[in-house]
C-alpha cells in the first residue's frame, strides 16, 4: 500500500502542473496514467501540432509543452505509475483506497482526477466477428513482431502507425495495407516508402476499402472487404492489424459514485471538488458553469484543487499563501536555496 | 432560423429550428438529440459528432477542411457521406438539411 498526500489520475498537462503545485506547497503526490508515457492528449493526439494559447508561450507543440512541464517538475521527486489504469476507489475512514488494474494500492485523503476525456483505448473494427479473434490473430497494437514472420498480415488504417508497421512488417511478412480513402495522414517520408514498396510488390495497397467480415474458426482464414462503389473482395490472411487511432472512454470512473454530466464530472469552483469529499476533478474532465476546455483552465483548476488538498492532508497545519519570488520556504523546495 | 432534421439510428426523426451561426452539432446538443457526443466541444479534435449527410446535400455543404477527413478516419463506420457535424455551420442555405446519426460514436 502506497501512502501519499494526494494521488493524481492522469499525467497530461493539467495533472503535471498540479503535481508541481502540490509539491510546492509541501505535499507528497504520486501520478497514475493509463498510457505508457507522460503527456496525455498532448503526446498521444497532437505531439507535433503547435498550440498558440498557453499564456506567455506564443507557440509550442504538444511535445514541447509536455517536456517543459516535466522540466518544471525537476526539483521534485514525483513517482509516476504509467500503464496503470485506476479501477476502483473506496472510502476507508478518512482515506480513499485506490486500486489499479495491476493491483497497485494507494491510500490517500485526496484523489485528483485529471483524466482528460477518460482513458484512451484503441478504436476497434465494427464487424461483430472481430471480437472472437481479438488478441489471437487480430490486434490493435504490435507487441512482438516475430509473430508475423512469414505470414500474411493485413493492416487497416491511414495514419503513421498503419504506415510504419506496413513498412516494418513488409521485411518479414506479406503485407496488405487497406485504407478507406486514397489520402493518408501519415508522414510524407513514410508514405513515399510505402508507395515504393507497393511498386516493387512488397506491399499490396488497397484503398477505398473497408472490412466487412472475417472468416475463420479459431484462426483467421480470410477477410471480406468492400469498396465504396460496392466491389467486394475476399483476401486470404493470417493476421489482421487495425490502427484507427484512440478513442476516449470514461471507463471505471463512471462507477465511483460521482455526479456526472454526460462524460464529465461536476465540481464546485472553489476547490474543484466533486460530490465526494476529497475527490477532485480538474481539466477537460470537469464541468461547472462557464467551463472552458483549455489547458490554461486546467492549470488554474489544479492550483486551487492542490490548496484544497492541503487541508485534508495536514489537518493540523494552516496553509499560508506564498510567492515563489519571495518565500524562502518555496525557494528551498525548488532547490534554489539551502 | 433554419430547419435541420436529425434521424437517429432507431429511425426517430427530430426536426428542429437551429439558429444560424450555430453548428449542426450544437443544434443537436442544445436540443438533447441523442447520439451526438461531441466530446471535444467542437474543436475538430475527436470524431464523436459524426453524421451521415443525405446524398443530395453532399455537394451543397461547405467543403471539408484538411483535418476533418483525418478525424473521420477515426470515426465509427465512416462512409463517403460522413461529416463532422461540428464543422457544418448553419445558414439559410442549409434549410431542410437531413443528417443521419450513426449507431454509435465510439
Amino acid at each position: 500500500m502506497i501512502k501519499t498526500d494526494a494521488l493524481i489520475i492522469g499525467a497530461g498537462p493539467t495533472g503535471l502542473f498540479t503535481a508541481h503545485q502540490l509539491k510546492l506547497i509541501g505535499l507528497e503526490c504520486e501520478v497514475v496514467d493509463n498510457l505508457d508515457k507522460i503527456g496525455g492528449q498532448c503526446i498521444e493526439l497532437y505531439p507535433d501540432k503547435p498550440i498558440y494559447d498557453i499564456p506567455a508561450i506564443p507557440e509550442c507543440t504538444g511535445e514541447e509543452l509536455t517536456n517543459n512541464l516535466i522540466k518544471q517538475l525537476k526539483p521534485f521527486d514525483i513517482k509516476f505509475h504509467l500503464s496503470e489504469r485506476v479501477d476502483e476507489v473506496k472510502k476507508e475512514k478518512d482515506n480513499w483506497i485506490v486500486r489499479t488494474n495491476n493491483r497497485k494500492l494507494f491510500s490517500t485523503p485526496n484523489v485528483i482526477i485529471a483524466g482528460g476525456v477518460g482513458s484512451f483505448e484503441p478504436r476497434k473494427f465494427s464487424p461483430k466477428e472481430c471480437e472472437k479473434f481479438e488478441n489471437k490473430s487480430l490486434f490493435y497494437s504490435v507487441k512482438d513482431k516475430k509473430l508475423f514472420k512469414g505470414k500474411i498480415v493485413t493492416i487497416f488504417g491511414g495514419g503513421d502507425s498503419a504506415l510504419d508497421w506496413a513498412v516494418e512488417l513488409s521485411k518479414i511478412s506479406k503485407v496488405n495495407l487497406i485504407h478507406r480513402r486514397d489520402e493518408f495522414r501519415g508522414s510524407q517520408a513514410t508514405l513515399d516508402k510505402v508507395k515504393e514498396l507497393t511498386k516493387i510488390g512488397n506491399i499490396r495497397l488497397l484503398t477505398k476499402y473497408q472490412l466487412v467480415n472475417i472468416i475463420g474458426k479459431s484462426d483467421i482464414e480470410s477477410i471480406v472487404i468492400k469498396s465504396d462503389d460496392g466491389d467486394t473482395q475476399n483476401l486470404k490472411t493470417d493476421y489482421v492489424l487495425g490502427f484507427f487511432g484512440l478513442i476516449m472512454q470514461l471507463g471505471p470512473i463512471a462507477n465511483w459514485g460521482l455526479n456526472l454530466n454526460k462524460k464529465t464530472i461536476e465540481v464546485d469552483t472553489e476547490k474543484f471538488q466533486t460530490n465526494q469529499k476529497g475527490i477532485y476533478a480538474i481539466g477537460d474532465i470537469c464541468s461547472y458553469p462557464g467551463k472552458l476546455k483549455l489547458i490554461l483552465s486546467g492549470f488554474h483548476e489544479g492550483a486551487l484543487a492542490a490548496r484544497a488538498c492541503f487541508k485534508l492532508a495536514k489537518p493540523n497545519e494552516k496553509y499560508r499563501f506564498e510567492f515563489t519570488t519571495t518565500s524562502s520556504n518555496l525557494l528551498k523546495r525548488l532547490g534554489k536555496k539551502e | 432560423m433554419t430547419k435541420i432534421s436529425y434521424i437517429t439510428h432507431e429511425n426517430k426523426t427530430y426536426t428542429i429550428e437551429v439558429q444560424n451561426g450555430l453548428t449542426v452539432m450544437e443544434g443537436a446538443v442544445q436540443n438533447d438529440i441523442p447520439g451526438i457526443d461531441a466530446d471535444c466541444g467542437g474543436g475538430m479534435a475527436c470524431a464523436t459528432c459524426h453524421v451521415y449527410v443525405k446524398e443530395d446535400w453532399l455537394n451543397k455543404l461547405p467543403k471539408k477542411e484538411d483535418g476533418e477527413e483525418d478525424m473521420l478516419d477515426m470515426a465509427f463506420e465512416p462512409k463517403t457521406n460522413s461529416r463532422l457535424s461540428c464543422q457544418l455551420i448553419v445558414s439559410d442555405e442549409l434549410d431542410g438539411l437531413v443528417v443521419n446519426i450513426p449507431s454509435k460514436q465510439t
